[in-house]
């Protein structure tokens, strides 16, 4: 039955059928938009994954030069002691035309580089050269800043909110304005 | 008997069906091995659905038992070694039949009018194939699982704006974790199910336009047979032939397919040396790794994919039959599966400054063969009238549009 048969076999305002028509739709839209998002919602971190936002690494046993890899909201973070020799080379460059940055900007105190381990790329943990490090996946090479030297990656490797306790003891996810 | 199939036929066309669709639908007499892979496909499919349901008894979709439970259906469950040995093997069986299907399609022009939807649904069927495949892959929750798994949903980054959201929402968590992996359980046992529907709405489109044919024309009623007995004799010999080769992989050597590495259990803490996916994502991962840019390599990557839909449209040619009567389309075809061959090893290598050279030629090869068709398609179809066209092909063409008048007069 097409739309004019409706027209004359209904008694009426057909303009004012169409309008209530149209309404009817933009209702039943939004109520399934709205039936939908608890479904979708769900398949967000559920509360205790987001409860382990925050962890206290000790580093007072971290050699200077070595880098230690801990866990935080289940990715790898980078802790790295970083030699005065490493300070001096990071501090001299901007890292690449991919992502320049200093990295003052980078620290919070220089001797400490605190990065998520995961390559901006595709989120392979790369792993650890002299000069930086270096993505097995796609080949993509950080410097001791944690700045990408070389693509495919697109951006330095990401920071995380952290601060110092204390000398000996870090903590992971939150700064300190925060508190 | 009779009886009961007449009061069934009274409320369902049971008796119409089976001889419309099964036992007398008609089939050009012409179809050649290469028509068996549809068959072939169908069955892969039944293959994986029973052996999952099987491996689901099993099987415990928690990050916790998840590699345990898979080493318990290894070494303790009854015949479970070879249930998932069936289900490993059959993924790669599904896909080799399904390129097979593919190749055969495009070498022979199956995709033009008035086959498009059998194209178009093909291509939603092998979208459905491969996220069915990577998220199986996830399950045994292994090294390879579990970074290939990381490495995919991390493509989603490259989406504008929202990329960081996305990713933590199709993960549920900030890298994969149990809840990733008992999402993609879930959808790994829905979607088999969505593709079965599919199958019929592929099936629904094929008896409506019937089965192309090596010819490439539709063929006069003359020189279509019954399907039954001389396609399902047919379909069976070739099940027998495919049947043979997928034992032996199942039986012989069934850790082919499966990498050594994912023998050790995820560990979010570190990425194995060498990342490679599964064979039959190879040539796509390696155009991913050819562009130096996220988003511009996940669009190309997924476009390699989806432009197989626009097929239709970019071979302008009218010549029937595909490559088989035309010379540059089969070059054309040769070529670009040599390419797709080169882009299968590199996806396999570890990323080096030549290779990724080589690699980027062979991905601009790749889209250059696409783009270049309408082109070239034409001026092939311009050149072979001029030459003249094999006076067998001119009577097809002839009685194809004798047909067609016949039909349009009634």
């Amino acid at each position: 039955m097409s739309e004019s048969d409706t027209d004359t076999l209904l008694p009426g305002d057909p303009e004012r059928r169409h309008f209530l028509e149209k309404t009817t739709g933009v209702v039943a839209g939004a109520g399934v938009a709205a039936a939908a998002w608890p479904f979708i919602s769900s398949m967000n971190p559920s509360t205790d994954i987001l409860s382990k936002a925050t962890v206290e690494i000790d580093i007072s046993k971290i050699e200077v030069g070595e880098l230690k890899t801990v866990e935080w909201q289940g990715k790898p973070i980078f802790i790295l002691s970083r030699t005065d020799e490493q300070i001096s080379s990071s501090q001299a460059s901007m890292g690449s035309k991919i992502d320049p940055q200093a990295d003052e900007e980078r620290v919070l105190r220089p001797e400490w580089l605190v990065v998520i381990g995961l390559c901006t790329h595709l989120g392979c943990v790369p792993t650890r050269k002299p000069e930086g490090w270096f993505c097995p996946c796609h080949g993509s090479r950080y410097d001791n800043s944690g700045r990408v030297l070389r693509g495919p990656a697109p951006h330095n490797l990401h920071l995380l909110p952290y601060y110092f306790i204390s000398d000996e003891i870090i903590l992971l996810g939150e700064t300190k304005e925060q508190i | 008997m009779s009886k009961i199939i007449q009061w069934i036929d009274q409320r369902f066309p049971l008796t119409t069906f089976v001889k419309h669709d099964l036992g007398e639908y008609p089939t050009p007499r012409n179809l050649s091995y290469w028509w068996n892979f549809g068959f072939l496909a169908g069955f892969v499919l039944v293959v994986q659905i029973i052996s999952g349901i099987f491996l689901a008894m099993h099987y415990k979709a928690d990050a916790g038992l998840a590699f345990d439970s898979v080493d318990h259906i290894m070494r303790e469950v009854n015949y479970g070694w070879l249930i998932r040995y069936l289900h490993s093997t059959g993924a790669s069986a599904f896909f080799a039949v399904i390129y097979i299907h593919m190749a055969r399609t495009l070498y022979y022009g199956s995709y033009r009018a008035p086959r498009e939807l059998m194209w178009w649904t093909g291509q939603v069927l092998l979208l459905m194939l491969m996220a069915t495949a990577f998220m199986g892959y996830l399950l045994p929750w292994g090294q390879m699982s579990y970074w290939g798994a990381q490495v995919i949903t991390s493509l989603f980054r490259a989406t504008p704006f929202i990329g960081d959201e996305i990713v933590i929402w199709l993960r549920g968590d900030f890298a994969v974790g149990d809840a990733t992996l008992t999402r993609f359980y879930a959808l790994h046992y829905l979607f088999p199910f969505l593709i079965f529907g599919m199958v019929m709405i592929h099936l629904i489109a094929l008896h409506y336009v019937k089965s192309s044919n090596p010819s490439g024309i539709n063929l006069a009623a003359k020189d279509n047979i019954p399907f039954h007995p001389y396609f399902t004799v047919k379909d069976l010999y070739g099940l027998g032939l495919f049947l043979i080769i997928y034992c032996l992989f199942v039986f012989f050597s069934p850790e082919l397919f499966i990498e050594p590495e994912n023998n050790i259990p995820a560990n979010p803490m570190q990425t194995p040396p060498h990342i490679v996916p599964e064979w039959y994502f190879l040539p796509f991962y390696a155009i991913l790794r050819s562009v130096p840019d996220l988003l511009g390599g996940v669009l190309a990557m997924g476009t390699s994919v989806i432009i197989f839909a626009a097929m239709p449209y970019l071979d302008r040619s009218k010549i029937p039959g595909g490559a088989r009567y035309r010379p540059i389309y089969r070059i054309m075809f040769y070529l670009f599966i040599i390419d797709v061959a080169v882009l299968t090893y590199l996806g396999a290598q570890p990323p080096t400054e030549l290779l990724t050279v080589v690699g980027q030629v062979a991905t601009f090869i790749y889209f250059a063969a696409f783009v270049s068709l309408p082109f070239v398609s034409k001026a092939e179809e311009k050149w072979l009238r001029r030459r003249g066209l094999p006076p067998a092909i001119e009577e097809l063409i002839r009685c194809e549009a004798q047909e067609r008048s016949a039909k349009s007069g009634k």
